[in-house]
């Protein structure tokens, strides 16, 4: 015991010798967690629509008008000319291109179905067919009205019709950054805690000063636990700091419980440290390990489920969120903090963690060799 | 100019000696764009849902059926009261739970009215109210079919055509998107690491006062890397052209020159960082912690820069994927031509003529000193 504390002393001083690392460690993820949730928001909002308005009639301007006030539309432009549209999807300038074609208010008044065509900027294909149903709103709310205007509907619904209601719940006023937050959170963690981890070992590889250890009479677990516990505490530490800021910047507190957070934590920094450590003894430079690591972290971080769905995933994919510890914690960080879910119902992912927590230490202080 | 190649040489050999390096370096682009391009999609399907159906009648059945049937929806289970809704959510499979109201059908028949209840776990927003317009639309057809329409007066008909990519294919947007991100962090990580690494080691003060001036030193540090890293944009655009189905709708020669613009900014971009960082660790730690996720966010290949703030929408102008991402959408994607993208391509280079400029300063600095 005597013996891991002192190797822990030993890597604490080392780690605040440097000021950078303090900085990096310290400043860098509070300043991405204040800036990046704002900038996280997929909601369908801002289409830019140019109008190509052939018809130029009463009906014409008031769909335009409908359409300029709802807010999920800008009105970029007005003109005449398809190709001029076409050219500002091109670069970007509009989303969509809506045509309304010559005698678009004779058609309707003489029950002859004009057509109305809209061209849609599909390459980002969700955006555009979530903008394409907006715009299909409208235009048959607008429909609707016209058709009003020429029929006379009884008072009453004669015909049988669903009733839909619908409610959100825990985010009723669908903030996003109440949903991104706590991922962003556990990615900023994550990162911190596996280079730190994994860069560390590594590098007193390629500074030769491993050696030295070799043949000093430290036994291998001492010196990987060592190794492992500094960087757990520190992970704490910015863990802390992230919550903070949730709760300062975002107003973000817990529904669940902050034990509940910290414990999941505890488990998922020993799964992630771990798997630093043992990636550290199969590489030999920082090079190495940095590749290493930056590959394993894009693979978790993109595949967690933090930004696109996991179900809407192939299967494979979401088979590979089984062995992936992100996916966990993104997970169980929002189910405590929007939801409230409590101890029972994290139960499984804490476990799975705890298995991979297990496995990971194992494997990396029996792959660790002492070359005495 | 021969002192110059002997660094090269050197950087060089120094590079193929390692074979584990050069194995991850070349593995890791082609593994993550196959994993990427396959797997990342903002569509949302497949969600679980409940049911909770007190009528249990013909009509709930029917409906239950169609939604069953929609790729969007998997019916995960059956609820029989109200309060095991929150139960079943907070477990986190569920996200979303149907209500029909008890005798749905005999109040559809006599009163004209059923009612149904869509309660959506909303904690995913985007899910959450995707999810109820898509069942919306389930609703709405069985809704028309009910209403047995012959056809409506006064009606227009409205077509929407996709264009750049009709079959609203994922991979035509994350592609160029996960492109601009392995390269710029690939080339970026290498770089710096490779020329902190002298510092580290205390080599650098060696090499800087060689016979050859510190601007060829930094160089040829690089050149090795622009090499490796434009092998890996042409595996990168094979992929995923022949395997992805990405089409390459525009000039193919445009498309190499951006990537290799980009490519050298992003060299540029690590020579920046080791100018500034002390250490392996330090240049390592800038490179991936700082620069990963703002390049995945700010890129707007995962989130639609008009929706951010107008100050963070200033801030993404700083991140050079976000021009090459452009840029890679319109050649590729949209078939576009250097008239369309050479206001984007002039602040690239800008960008890498700044950071060129700065570190090849720092490190003239360095030796005065």
């Amino acid at each position: 015991m005597r013996i891991i504390w002192s190797i822990i002393q030993k890597e604490f001083a080392q780690f605040f010798r440097d000021k950078a690392n303090i900085r990096m460690l310290l400043v860098m993820p509070v300043v991405q967690l204040i800036l990046l949730p704002m900038a996280a928001d997929y909601e369908v909002e801002n289409i830019k629509i140019c109008i190509i308005d052939q018809d130029h009639s009463e009906y014409s301007r008031r769909l335009i008008q409908k359409i300029e006030v709802n807010h999920h539309f800008i009105l970029v432009n007005q003109t005449a000319d398809y190709r001029e549209a076409l050219k500002m999807m091109e670069s970007d300038q509009a989303d969509i291109a809506l045509t309304l074609p010559h005698f678009f208010e004779r058609d309707v008044v003489l029950n002859n179905e004009p057509s109305i065509s809209a061209s849609v900027n599909a390459v980002n294909g969700q955006r555009a067919s979530i903008g394409g149903q907006y715009l299909l709103r409208i235009l048959n709310d607008f429909n609707r009205e016209i058709r009003l205007e020429w029929i006379q509907f009884p008072r009453y619904n004669p015909m049988p019709l669903l009733r839909i209601e619908h409610s959100y719940w825990f985010n009723p006023t669908m903030n996003y950054q109440q949903f991104m937050v706590p991922g962003i959170l556990v990615i900023l963690l994550t990162m911190v805690g596996f280079t730190l981890s994994a860069l560390n070992l590594v590098k007193e590889k390629e500074l030769g000063t491993i050696e030295q250890i070799n043949v000093s009479p430290i036994r291998k677990y001492h010196f990987l636990l060592g190794k492992l516990i500094p960087f757990w505490i520190l992970s704490f530490v910015v863990l802390s700091l992230g919550l903070l800021v949730a709760f300062i910047v975002y107003n973000i507190v817990p529904s669940g419980s902050y034990l509940l957070i910290y414990l999941f934590a505890s488990v998922y920094l020993l799964a992630v440290l771990g798997l630093g450590l043992l990636i550290s003894i199969y590489t030999e430079t920082q090079q190495q390990t940095m590749l290493l690591s930056f590959f394993l972290m894009m693979v978790f971080i993109l595949l967690s489920g933090l930004y696109t769905p996991v179900e809407s995933m192939p299967e494979w994919a979401q088979m590979t969120t089984w062995f992936n510890p992100v996916a966990y914690f993104v997970k169980v960080m929002r189910m405590i903090i929007m939801k409230g879910s409590g101890f029972t119902d994290i139960l499984p992912h804490l476990l799975s963690v705890l298995t991979m927590a297990l496995i990971l230490i194992s494997w990396a202080i029996a792959a660790y060799r002492k070359k005495a | 100019m021969r002192s110059f190649r002997a660094f090269v040489t050197k950087e060089w050999k120094h590079i193929f000696r390692d074979k584990k390096t050069l194995l991850i370096l070349f593995g890791m682009p082609i593994a993550q764009m196959l994993i990427f391009g396959f797997a990342l999609s903002n569509e949302v399907k497949n969600s679980k849902i409940a049911i909770l159906d007190a009528s249990r009648d013909a009509t709930t059945q029917a409906l239950i059926h169609r939604i069953d049937a929609s790729k969007y929806f998997d019916i995960a289970t059956y609820l029989d009261r109200k309060d095991q809704v929150e139960e079943i959510f907070k477990k986190g499979e569920v996200r979303m739970v149907v209500v029909f109201e008890n005798g749905f059908e005999h109040k559809l028949k006599s009163q004209n009215e059923g009612h149904i209840q869509l309660i959506a776990d909303a904690s995913d927003p985007n899910v959450g109210s995707t999810l109820v317009a898509y069942l919306n639309a389930i609703l709405q057809d069985y809704q028309n079919e009910i209403l047995h329409p012959s056809k409506i007066p006064y009606s227009f008909k409205t077509e929407v055509r996709m264009i750049f990519n009709p079959q609203l294919a994922a991979a035509f947007n994350f592609v160029p998107g996960v492109m601009a991100m392995i390269l710029l962090l690939i080339c970026s990580l290498m770089t710096s690491v490779a020329i902190v690494r002298e510092k580290e080691m205390g080599n650098m003060e060696v090499l800087l006062v060689s016979p050859v001036r510190p601007v060829l030193v930094i160089v040829s540090k690089t050149i090795p890397y622009l090499f490796l890293s434009f092998v890996n944009i042409c595996s990168i655009l094979l992929l995923s052209y022949f395997v992805l189905d990405v089409p390459v709708k525009g000039n193919l020669f445009l498309l190499l020159t951006i990537s290799l613009l980009f490519i050298i900014a992003a060299l540029s971009l690590g020579m920046f960082v080791s100018s500034l960082a002390q250490t392996q660790t330090t240049a390592m730690f800038a490179t991936l912690v700082g620069l990963f996720l703002p390049t995945l966010m700010f890129s707007g290949f995962m989130f639609p820069i008009d929706n951010m703030p107008l100050p963070l929408q200033l801030v993404s102008n700083l991140i050079p994927s976000k021009w090459f991402f452009y840029m890679v959408k319109s050649v590729m994607i949209k078939g576009l031509g250097i008239a369309d993208i050479w206001k984007e391509a002039l602040i690239l280079l800008g960008m890498t003529l700044f950071m060129v400029t700065v570190s090849i300063r720092k490190f003239d600095k360095r030796l005065k000193l």
